[in-house]
């Protein structure tokens, strides 16, 4: 088991260090730097280099990576040039909008799959099994910013239920936030779900095959207990896989539904700093996002030892 | 060897009904994208002020966008454009997908090393690869291709290691073997034409990605710059009139999911028929 940890957690590094290589390279190569893009373009040589010199910009790219790569595990980002505050606090203001959006997205992913993929799976070709795979099908080809805009459409705009965009903060309790982050939630969730739908019924279907879920029902098992209590627990591998797989996904589309709702997140953040050229800002909101997606990942694969024994053993 | 092999006739499947349903929404798509070349029913650039968010049938088919273009015929011009983008992308995918796939397969020392830069590249979505790319090139095809592409590649290699691996432990690899033949002969005659299956498959199933992940760039303004008609842009410029002009928002969606579905449902028919073990289970 230690031993499993160790190769997961050595794979991890290699992994965080090649895309901060990536990152960090491509940045390299954009035109401009921080300090350029600060005085603009009206600044004199001298300024400019002083300025360099002060940023530190002047020194060897490698002695650079490796000060942003020590900035990155001590939590120094840097200064954002368009908004003059630390890198690092502007990220975790809008964590706090991206984390908790995300999170209500694979809750309500979950929350629509696994029922809706297990109801198919307990009776292949029914009418529950049409459904779902209808709801796969679309779910799949309909791209998650269109559904914001239809809920904008439909939930906000026309029934006045929801707010149809902006971010009222945590300051006054969870209430009017979660109310705020709804929308975009689902907008998020259903192109997920539907992929969750696919997997959960497959696996179920095929778990449901065994030996042993055989063996309950003779054992005098109803359909919903083999179901819920002997199938259900081991079909989760491949959807915990999936899971993982769509952390990238879901940060993409985070991007885009910020952008639909005026959401004040990570996405959104991303994308004005493209706007403005504030080159650290992209550099460290891509490297945060990616680091996401390889500790998502590699939670992903210590889940699968406490899900499946067999893996514990193995490992 | 192939006309030996008697199979039983059999009746029209699901997986029948899935494939040809995603061949003609998939036809439908490419006739349209076609068809925009030579002709559209008005010029997609043009713009006519007076006649500005005319709803479906008003003007033209499906009406007309705030600065009075002819919806259809963006429509069909943003068809041509979504798939040069995703057929491009797909394409860099595909090939620098499958050379690693087939390497790794063949040489486990290079395996762990595409591995891990296969980690490194599917942690970046392409929206971020998007905007990296965007602030060192600028909005445009050439972004899009790269950012979407790139993410590709892991997918094909996986795809292509894991078909490989198996076919390299096959006993016919093992006689190509001792018949003098080296690993780059043996990858193209045994491991690539074995694979090809799965591969085109993918394929299918990536464009169908792709064109979503164009239409989510295009409508942040990182795919094609205008005037040329992009589906996720038409979206974007659709949300400022989502109560005067539902139409509007309503169009450039449905051709999204249209043309996504038909290709998953492609995708899914192919693997049916040419997946082995699919096939061999229904």
């Amino acid at each position: 088991m230690l031993r499993h940890l160790a190769r997961r957690a050595a794979g991890f590094a290699v992994t965080f260090l090649l895309i901060s290589v990536l990152v960090f390279g491509m940045m390299e190569i954009v035109p401009g730097d921080p300090a350029s893009a600060m005085l603009g373009t009206s600044a004199t040589p001298e300024t400019l280099a002083a300025l360099r010199a002060q940023m530190g910009l002047d020194a060897p790219a490698v002695i650079r990576y490796l000060r942003w790569l020590g900035g990155l595990l001590s939590g120094d980002l840097g200064v954002s040039t368009t908004y003059g505050v630390p890198v690092g606090a502007l990220i975790l203001e809008r964590l706090a909008v991206t984390l908790p959006l995300t999170g209500l997205a694979v809750l309500l992913a979950v929350g629509i799959a696994l029922p809706l993929g297990v109801t198919a799976a307990s009776r292949p070709g029914g009418v529950a099994d049409g459904v779902a795979t209808l709801y796969a099908q679309a779910g799949i080809a309909v791209p998650n910013f269109w559904i914001g805009l239809l809920l904008i459409m439909t939930v906000a705009l026309g029934l006045g239920w929801l707010p149809a965009g902006g971010f009222p903060g945590w300051g006054d309790g969870p209430g009017p936030a979660l109310r705020a982050l709804l929308l975009p939630a689902l907008a998020l969730a259903i192109p997920q779900s539907a992929v969750l739908t696919r997997v959960t019924r497959a696996s179920v279907v095929e778990v449901m095959n065994e030996d042993f879920v055989r063996t309950a029902r003779a054992k005098g098992a109803s359909v919903s207990r083999a179901l819920w209590r002997h199938a259900v627990p081991n079909a989760l591998v491949p959807v915990i896989t999936m899971l993982g797989l769509q952390i990238s996904f879901l940060i993409g589309g985070a991007v885009l539904v910020e952008n639909v709702f005026t959401l004040p997140g990570m996405g959104r953040l991303a994308w004005q700093a493209l706007a403005q050229r504030d080159l650290i800002v992209i550099q460290n909101v891509v490297m945060v996002f990616a680091t996401v997606v390889i500790v998502v990942n590699l939670g992903v694969d210590l889940l699968y030892t406490v899900v499946d024994p067999r893996l514990r053993r193995r490992a | 060897m192939r006309a030996l092999v008697l199979r039983p006739r059999r009746g029209f499947r699901l997986d029948d009904a899935t494939l040809l349903v995603g061949a003609v929404l998939t036809a439908l798509l490419v006739g349209v994208a076609l068809l925009s070349l030579v002709w559209t029913p008005e010029d997609p650039a043009r713009m006519r002020i007076l006649q500005k968010l005319r709803g479906p049938l008003v003007s033209g088919l499906l009406g007309t966008d705030h600065l009075g273009r002819d919806l259809a015929s963006m429509l069909m011009r943003g068809a041509f454009n979504s798939l040069t983008i995703a057929f491009a992308a797909v394409g860099l995918g595909a090939v620098l997908g499958t050379l690693a796939g087939v390497a790794a397969a063949a040489g486990p020392r290079f395996d762990a090393v595409l591995m891990r830069v296969c980690d490194a590249l599917f942690a970046l979505p392409p929206i971020l690869s998007a905007i990296m790319l965007g602030a060192l090139l600028g909005p445009g095809a050439p972004t899009a291709i790269i950012a979407i592409g790139v993410f590709m590649i892991p997918v094909f290699a996986r795809v292509t290691r894991g078909a490989a691996m198996q076919i390299w432990a096959r006993e016919y690899i093992m006689a190509a073997r001792m018949a003098g033949k080296g690993t780059v002969r043996i990858t193209l005659e045994h491991v690539l034409p074995n694979i090809a299956g799965q591969i085109i498959v993918q394929v299918t199933i990536q464009l169908a990605m792709a064109i979503l992940t164009e239409a989510g760039l295009s409508f942040l303004g990182l795919g094609l710059p205008p005037p040329a008609p992009t589906w996720g842009r038409m979206l974007a410029e659709s949300q400022t009139y989502l109560t005067q002009a539902p139409h509007l928002a309503l169009a450039p969606g449905l051709a999204i999911a249209a043309a996504v579905l038909g290709l998953n449902l492609l995708g899914d028919g192919l693997a049916a028929r040419l997946d082995p073990r699919r096939r061999q289970a229904s």
